[in-house]
């Protein structure tokens, strides 16, 4: 079914638009309707994951091909876009189904359930699409809907961690624009795959290294890798928990390390020197981010910080290259939303029992909160890289990876990130819910019970997220995702055709 | 090629401004000479010399501009206005619980 | 900007109000006519739109607001933006729904360089029309109606 393509993006969109009109009296709309969609999308994305083998190309508007080339807006389909789509709309439904309690705290539900949708909406189009200009709306769309669901609070620190966020994220995107009309002036197109073609064609001029630095500053500014990491631990703190969870689980890597994959080893074609930098890239961002998340007393931001680690991770299995590293790279993308997602949704189980993001005003809390305390402690051990959890193969995947390839100095760097991994999480860990209180806990409660079952869906993901890569399932689901990437250019031939 | 190095020295002059300047407001103009530079530019990369518009009939043979990035930059420039309208309103609401707009004065969050 | 009293003649002079009266109309009349030959002109949508939304800025801007007017007009332009957009999505998925590609252009094409013609592109416009004004007057009307603190 080609028409289930485009439903991606235009169901949460019409769900955007409407409840702005009919949230005004019926404050439970939003409820509703968002998890309705989410629920829909989420159903879609499992279903489309028959299709993982196949590319399946969509012509907006019915415009496809004249002689060849493509004059209209192409969605691409193909495994790496399904296993996008499964990881994004399952964190989206989680944090719907949490926003249902967590949002009572703040005024308008129905502003944030339209900014979700619009953000939702603008993730699902940047990992369908096969357009550049596209792909720049859709990150656009994502972005400031994002900007906005930071600043969502409306307090002095949240206003200003958007404001850093935004100037941050408008320079990402003005590069990938330079980035997109540098190479419409030297391709003449736009369709990613005819990119690609005349790029084999014409070769790969000096603008089109140009354009490869443009690209890597633009979506390492959404990324958050190292050098461009400022906004990331002020931004994902600052939004509601369920935002929290879809900033760090998702948004960074659906707009920041996706479209830099697709662009790097499908469009422009993938080799050593880029390896190189972007393996540098994840070394120094998997040290950074866990270094000072060692010293971090918020509980979010030291979470946040533990984002920018994980996220080298990713990017250090995708530098590398080699099938394998690619395999661990995408499994910890997706183990990554999961813990990354239910770590903060705890603690926004906890600033909702509790009130407070400061890990030495808590403790106690595993008596008070036993749901929130097991599911974090499963997130924990998962983050952490204890067996039998997912964390723990994708980061061995990795490792092994970096041995096969040869680079040991590498895997050793890789090898002490994890060990820092443990360290700041058992630190977190330890005061949270073991310590000795700091304040009185005698009244902290069990959260209500829709932020419960979003924890305890994404816990048992965790769980069971290791038997992806048991033989029959590894082949049917995690292969066909790598083969995409590591079949190159290919892509370019199965998109025209 | 003189067209592309001035668009992207305009683009660097935005970027200039954003990192340098104080001002919460000086940093949002240097945020829209970036964006607009990058307009310009991709407005630019559509230009032929002695070309007509694309639309009239009967223009076959003759060179014509390329609509394309026009048409494209009008819809950059539709989501340059939602961003600029946000980040103002940001700017104003920081100005009124901050009660200044030197971002050197504006840090609760640190480091 | 305003000083928001219940006073009745708040807003600018005599002279401004008759004339941005008078104006208001034509300058609203000018946008729908850029609106509806979006696909035969230059300009469409978001152009007229953008005009129309300054026909009511400017009286706006000639007669004053108090703060119980602007919520309502925020509410109106936002019920504006929401329709409009909402229209829009309606005609796209059109095209999902008769079978064919979403913003598949499903009405009869017509003779090029007629008013009714181009399919779904006037539709499209117009609703982009009333998407845009409502959107600028919103933000118009937030923007004018922050009251700025007094420094402590």
């Amino acid at each position: 079914m080609v028409n289930s393509i485009p439903l991606f993006v235009v169901i949460p969109l019409g769900c955007a638009f409407i409840l702005p009109v009919i949230g005004r009296r019926w404050e439970r709309a939003g409820d509703l309707f968002a998890n309705l969609v989410t629920v829909t999308l989420l159903g879609l994305a499992i279903w489309s994951v028959r299709f993982i083998r196949e590319t399946t190309v969509y012509h907006v508007g019915g415009w496809g091909a004249v002689n060849g080339i493509p004059i209209g807006i192409y969605l691409v389909r193909d495994g790496l876009s399904i296993f996008m789509l499964v990881v994004v709309n399952l964190i989206a439904f989680v944090a719907t189904l949490y926003s249902i309690n967590y949002m009572e705290y703040f005024t308008d539900k129905t502003k944030y359930y339209t900014l979700f949708m619009l953000m939702l909406a603008g993730m699902n189009g940047v990992i369908l699409t096969g357009d550049f200009f596209n792909l720049y709306v859709f990150i656009e769309i994502a972005a400031i809907a994002s900007y906005a669901l930071v600043a969502f609070g409306t307090e002095a620190e949240e206003l200003e961690a958007a404001f850093k966020y935004q100037v941050m994220g408008s320079v990402g995107s003005g590069f990938i624009l330079l980035g997109i009309i540098l190479l419409y002036s030297y391709t003449g197109t736009l369709n990613m795959a005819d990119v690609g073609r005349v790029i084999l064609d014409k070769g790969a001029s000096n603008l089109v290294w140009f354009v490869n630095v443009l690209f890597i500053v633009g979506f390492g500014l959404k990324a958050a890798v190292v050098p461009f990491h400022m906004w990331l631990p002020d931004a994902h703190p600052s939004a509601p928990a369920p935002i929290s969870a879809m900033l760090s689980g998702v948004l960074i890597e659906s707009i920041g390390v996706y479209p830099l994959t697709r662009i790097m080893y499908n469009v422009i074609g993938f080799d050593g020197v880029l390896s190189n930098i972007l393996i540098v890239l994840a070394i120094i961002s998997m040290m950074i981010g866990g270094l000072l998340a060692l010293w971090q007393w918020d509980y979010k931001r030291l979470l946040a910080y533990s984002s920018i680690s994980q996220v080298g991770y990713i990017l250090l299995g995708i530098g590398l290259g080699t099938p394998l590293g690619l395999l661990g790279a995408l499994f910890h993308l997706f183990n990554h939303s999961a813990f990354k997602g239910l770590l903060f949704l705890d603690s926004g189980s906890i600033v909702y029992s509790v009130g407070t993001r400061d890990l030495r005003e808590m403790g106690e809390l595993d008596r008070r909160m036993p749901i929130t305390s097991k599911t974090n402690l499963v997130a924990a051990m998962s983050i952490a890289g204890v067996p039998p959890f997912n964390g723990f193969w994708s980061k061995l995947i990795i490792i092994i990876a970096c041995i096969q390839a040869g680079r040991y100095g590498v895997a050793g760097w890789a090898i002490l990130g994890s060990i820092l991994t443990f360290a700041y999480i058992l630190k977190a860990e330890r005061y949270a819910f073991y310590g000795k209180a700091g304040r009185d806990v005698a009244d902290v409660k069990e959260s209500p019970p829709f932020m419960c079952i979003a924890l305890i869906i994404l816990a048992v993901i965790c769980v069971v997220a290791g038997l992806m890569l048991l033989p029959n399932v590894r082949e049917t689901i995690l292969f066909p995702v790598v083969n995409t990437l590591t079949s190159g250019t290919e892509y370019i031939w199965r998109v025209l055709r | 090629m003189i067209h592309y190095l001035l668009g992207i020295l305009l683009f660097v002059i935005g970027l200039y401004g954003v990192l340098v300047k104080r001002n919460l407001f000086k940093i949002i103009i240097g945020l829209i000479i970036m964006e607009y530079a990058t307009f310009l530019l991709f407005a630019l990369v559509g230009f032929r010399e002695h070309g007509t518009a694309p639309i009239q009939p009967g223009v076959a043979g003759k060179v014509f501009v390329d609509p394309l990035p026009q048409a494209l930059v009008l819809t950059a420039i539709v989501i340059g206005l939602g961003t600029t309208a946000l980040i103002a309103g940001l700017a104003v609401r920081i100005y009124e619980k901050y009660g200044t707009l030197d971002i050197r004065k504006i840090k609760k969050l640190k480091g | 900007m305003q000083n928001n009293t219940q006073n009745t003649s708040s807003g600018m002079s005599l002279i401004v109000k008759t004339v941005a009266r008078i104006l208001a109309g034509m300058i609203m009349l000018y946008g729908i006519y850029i609106v509806a030959h979006g696909h035969l002109t230059p300009g469409g949508g978001f152009a007229g739109g953008v005009i129309i939304a300054g026909s009511f800025i400017l009286l706006y801007l000639a007669y004053g607001a108090t703060a119980a007017d602007s919520d309502k007009r925020k509410w109106y332009a936002s019920l504006c933006e929401s329709l409009g957009i909402f229209g829009f999505w309606i005609v796209a998925i059109l095209g999902l729904v008769f079978g064919t590609y979403f913003l598949f252009n499903i009405f009869a094409k017509g003779t090029p360089f007629h008013l009714f013609s181009a399919g779904i592109i006037p539709v499209c416009n117009v609703a982009i029309g009333v998407e845009v004004a409502g959107a600028l007057v919103g933000i118009f009307i937030t923007f004018a109606a922050v009251k700025l603190l007094e420094r402590k």
